[in-house]
């Protein structure tokens, strides 16, 4: 059976969490719930799904690329062109390390922000079952049912104090 | 105690997108006078590359003026920026709120002229890409990784990136708020550019993480940029340059400057945009504060500088610091530098009335910013006068119309890009301030009502 998305759109967080926990106790898997709200709230605050991520893997190979790409830049350049410079080693590695330094911070930092846009799960194309009133102070509480659950969800949304109910056919 | 207003989601909205929305009057007037000087220094250097550097101050000793000065000057102005944002986010200071937006911003645009002034500086500004790509372009000639002229740009191209990219990231839910509130061309821009943010709590949670992790990885960068800079100096051999110290000098030096052009900055928006709600007394003393720490361990810095000039007696060391100190015009500039910087504005930050005063905190840190620029220029000038035995060579050094106009540009060119971001993009970030709101209820305790956010205090 086709699987129907549901908005309920509320003003006060408490009714949030009241909705999130008829919702799950009714049955409805905490992973098929979800909740927009236009300012952050404290973890946990509406007893929502939270799978962990693994942004903390992104800096280290950001910082692996940077160094790698530091290296041959650094190197490459003093082999292709030699300046033997005193009779001292061709890779001169005080200056090496300032370049290679700035390249794994610069590769760290590029991959958190692509980690960060991969793991919000961002960019999307289009923005689905949402309301503008969101980022005016509404929350918004999503549930992703199928179309015979899809009644009593909105019962259940309106119930715990549901300002409007929008629907996602697709 | 703090007299915070209560205001909501919306009011929030209304009142930090006012210009974003609305094009004000004086808003087109700043602007438009901004625009006509960087047009007029655009002119100037067009003059210059024209009829050659011959038409600066620049002669024989001295080959370094009013543009490195000004490129020493905006790497200084923009580490604050960043900094300020890191360090507060790091430890999560409440005031930080209003203020983060404002200071990487200005990280940014500080950065990007002070990119600018090298090439300037150049005269012939394409020859630059010889010097600092690591591509062989013609010649078989590959860019030396031992000269500063590569680490440089290293150093700065990889702040102002990560600085640039620490901006968006900070943005991307305030972007969905101007997304939701526009129509045609405009929410179809803002909903490419908030890559279509929903605001569930797994990207509330990222956005977190981000602020902090990225705050923890540009804290190394912001100080190794300044100190790589200060080896521009340190590696050459030129008396009163030759210096160990000259790294953590010019970054606590940096953030003397740039602490205090946020302070200037804030109090200029305050006014400008009616920022009444957001902008406080209380955070104006809070960073006056700070300053005051930080001027302190510059002062400390710069007493160890001459220390150390001085300590081995060379005859070369002794010269350029008696030209900085006890010549004229360079006398009288010390007299100014060390009057501005720490003198005239430290003791006066003492006193409570001063900090929580908007009037006086914008003169004393325009004052500041001063002094930090006559700072740079008695760093680089006096030292390239090679005044000392055996001398052939002895001139000063004036600064021409050319490079004057230049200077007044990068300070015009500054501010027009944050008077032009301010109108795209909201000065203060919404969601911030939308979750300090939350955190502002009060806690009945016996007869007394407190603040239940006691961070703040």
């Amino acid at each position: 059976m086709a699987n129907t998305k549901l908005m309920g759109l509320f003003q006060e967080p408490e009714q949030v969490a009241s909705a999130m926990t008829q919702l799950k106790d009714d049955g409805f898997p905490a992973e098929d719930l979800d909740v927009y709200s236009g300012s952050p709230f404290p973890e946990g605050s509406f007893g929502e799904h939270e799978p962990e991520t693994r942004l903390y893997m992104f800096p280290l190979v950001g910082a692996l690329v940077g160094f790698a790409i530091g290296l041959l830049w650094t190197a490459g350049t003093q082999i292709s062109y030699p300046l033997v410079t005193g009779g001292k080693p061709l890779l001169s590695i005080p200056p090496m390390t300032i370049i290679m330094y700035e390249n794994t911070m610069l590769g760290a930092i590029i991959f958190t922000v692509l980690g960060v846009l991969f793991e919000s799960r961002l960019p999307r194309r289009k923005l689905g079952l949402y309301d503008e009133r969101i980022t005016e102070g509404y929350i918004g509480v999503i549930v992703d049912c199928p179309e015979d659950r899809a009644a009593k969800a909105e019962s259940l949304l309106t119930g715990a104090g549901a300002e409007e109910i929008k629907r996602d056919e697709g | 105690m703090y007299h915070r207003r209560t205001l909501t989601d919306a009011q929030i909205n209304r009142e930090l997108l006012d210009v974003v929305f609305r094009t004000p009057m004086w808003w087109v007037a700043i602007v438009s006078v901004l625009g006509i000087i960087v047009a007029g220094a655009a002119s100037a250097f067009g003059f210059m590359m024209n009829q050659g550097l011959g038409v600066t101050g620049l002669q024989q000793p001295i080959f370094w003026g009013f543009f490195i000065t000004n490129f020493i000057f905006w790497v200084g102005i923009s580490h604050a920026g960043v900094m300020i944002s890191a360090i507060l986010r790091l430890s999560q200071a409440e005031w930080r709120r209003p203020m983060v937006r404002a200071a990487e911003t200005m990280t940014v645009f500080a950065l990007t002229v002070s990119l600018l002034q090298p090439l300037i500086h150049a005269g012939r500004p394409w020859r630059i890409f010889y010097w600092v790509f690591p591509y062989d372009w013609a010649r078989g000639i590959w860019p030396d990784v031992r000269s500063p002229l590569v680490w440089d740009p290293t150093a700065i191209i990889t702040y102002l990136t990560s600085s640039t990219l620490f901006v968006y990231t900070a943005l991307i839910p305030d972007l969905a708020v101007i997304r939701d509130r526009s129509t045609g061309w405009r929410r179809t821009v803002y909903g490419i550019l908030s890559l279509g943010w929903h605001g569930n709590p797994r990207q509330w949670k990222l956005q977190g993480i981000a602020g902090i992790l990225l705050s923890a990885l540009i804290l190394p960068v912001f100080v190794s940029v300044h100190s790589i800079v200060s080896w521009d100096f340190g590696v050459s051999l030129v008396p009163s340059w030759h210096t160990t110290v000259f790294a953590p000098y010019f970054v606590i030096g940096a953030v003397h400057s740039g602490v205090s052009a946020v302070v200037t900055l804030m109090i200029v928006m305050r006014k400008l945009y009616k920022l009444e709600n957001f902008i406080w007394e209380e955070h104006i003393d809070a960073v006056a504060r700070l300053l005051i720490v930080v001027a302190t361990a510059w002062m400390f810095f710069f007493w160890l500088d001459i220390v150390f000039g001085l300590w081995l007696r060379e005859e070369q060391e002794i010269t350029v610091w008696q030209l900085r100190m006890f010549e004229p015009p360079w006398s009288w500039l010390f007299l100014a530098f060390i009057m501005f910087s720490y003198i005239i504005p430290v003791p006066l930050w003492l006193f409570r009335r001063v900090r929580r005063s908007f009037t006086w905190m914008l003169w004393t840190s325009l004052m500041v910013n001063v002094g930090m620029f006559l700072e740079r220029l008695i760093i680089i000038v006096p030292a390239l006068m090679r005044k000392g035995p055996w001398t052939f060579t002895f001139d000063t050094y004036r600064p021409s119309a050319v490079e004057v106009t230049i200077i007044v540009g990068s300070i015009a060119l500054v501010a027009l890009l944050l008077m032009l971001f301010s109108k795209f993009f909201p000065l203060i970030p919404l969601w911030e301030e939308k979750e300090g709101q939350k955190l502002i209820d009060e806690v009945k305790v016996g007869d007394r009502v407190i603040p239940a956010l006691v961070k703040e205090h």
